[in-house]
This record gives structure tokens, sequence and C-alpha cells, in this order.
């Protein structure tokens, strides 16, 4: 392809796009957070994310969010077309803030897990999931 | 409604008075993300379960919402305190409106 001044146009709308992508998935991530958090600021603290280093299916992925004085725990998955997994509450007859399901990912990414403690702040947690084969379907 | 929705729950049958017990419940749900789409390229329409709840003697243990990336048959392992003999209800809420219910009792001894 010659180097015309409309084809540099193109290359350059071209990779602005590219660029934009991965920035929209973090902004709808972002916006999960804020909802979540209400705004404010998230610490680090009493809150533990276990998940595999390596998934050789992101159709089932074992992840356990561990706390000791969480309220409720909402766990999200930046690279997923929609960042929501899953919030878990804890009543009165929960006996651990300690829970285990199985998630979908649709590739390699960030698992994060924010916490609401029993004092009002929050803290983060989170784990670099590599993923072989996408759960999201095509 | 979706078909062939099956609860398995997993609760031991009995517990010391004050015990901390283990529950795993596990439902049969395709937990359609609403993502996929079938050979013509149609989207396939979400249909999941979008929260689960377990009670026990009415009090809440824990209240979970789901959102489409939780896997096909939904599994939940979490823990319960036991301070008298009573039931478990465990209830989960369709995007269809279906609501499928367990229960299950624990004796003290």
């Amino acid at each position: 392809m010659e180097l015309t001044r409309r084809n540099a146009i193109l290359l350059g709308a071209g990779a602005v796009l590219a660029s934009g992508l991965p920035a929209l998935a973090s902004t709808a991530t972002d916006d999960a957070i804020d909802t979540f958090t209400g705004g404010a600021a998230v610490g680090e603290g009493d809150l533990k994310l276990t998940a595999p280093e390596i998934a050789e299916n992101g159709n089932t992925v074992p992840i356990e969010v561990a706390s000791s004085t969480a309220v409720e725990i909402m766990v999200l998955a930046t690279g997923n077309p929609t960042p929501s997994v899953a919030t878990f509450k804890f009543g009165s007859m929960a006996a651990t803030r300690n829970a285990s399901t199985r998630i979908r990912l649709a590739g390699t990414q960030d698992v994060v897990a924010i916490a609401k403690l029993e004092d009002g702040s929050f803290v983060q947690a989170s784990s670099a999931v590599k993923v072989t084969i996408g759960g999201c379907g095509g | 409604m979706a078909s062939g929705v099956k609860p398995r729950v997993k609760v031991p049958k009995k517990a010391a008075a004050g015990d901390v017990i283990t529950i795993k419940t596990l439902i049969s749900h395709k937990m359609e993300s609403g993502q996929r789409k079938d050979k013509e390229g149609n989207v396939i329409p979400r249909s999941i379960i979008n929260r689960f709840t377990c009670d026990f003697n009415g009090e809440n243990v824990v209240d979970i919402k789901l959102e489409p990336a939780i896997s096909t048959n939904p599994f939940f392992e979490f823990e319960a305190k036991v301070p008298e003999a009573g039931e478990f209800q465990f209830t989960w809420y369709d995007d269809d409106g279906s609501v499928y219910e367990a229960t299950k009792s624990i004796a003290i001894g």
C-alpha cells in the first residue's frame, strides 16, 4: 500500500480505534467498581482472592473469595464483555466470609474482587489468570 | 422455564450446636450468557439464574447476585453457623421468573 495522505489518515484512525478498545473495557470495570463503592477509595487488606494461575477452559474457572470482616464481596472479570461476575452478601448466619464458585472468563485477564468491610471501607484483591480457551462462545 | 433444572444441595445431616458447617450447592442450568450466537448468527437470548439465597430458620446465610459470567450449572460453596436444629432453605431465581427451591434439615447430635 502506498503511503498517501488518505492512507495515512486511515492508518491513524485504525490505531486510535484499536487502542481505544481496551480502554473501553477498563471503563466498564471502573464504572462497576464506582457503582459498588459509591466513589469511595479502595484500599488493600482483609480480602483474599484465590484463582488458578492457568485455566485450561475459560468456561469454568474455580475461584474463591475469603475475608474475615467483609459484608459484601463483588467479583469482576476485567477482560469479559461484561465485567460483573457475582456479588456475595453475607447474612447473620454466615459462619465465615468465604465462598467459592465457578466462573467464565473470555480470555487471559485479571480477576478483581472488591469487598465492603464491616467498618464501611472497601478493599480490593486481584489475581491474573491465563486462559487457554475462552469461555464466552463465538 | 428452562428445562431440566435440578437443584442439588449437600448439607451434613447433623452437627453439634454452634458448629460451622460447609454447604455445597449446585443447580443444573444452562446459564445462557446472551453473548453466544447460533448457526445462523442470531444472538441466543440471555437466560440465567440471577440470584441465589440460602437461609437458616428464616435468617439469611448468603445472598448472591449472579451475572452471565457464572459458569453453566452454578456451583457455590460457603459456610454456615448452626446454633440449633432447623432447616436450610435454598432458593434460586431464574431470569424467566421461575423460582427453584430446596430445603435440608439438620439435627443437633
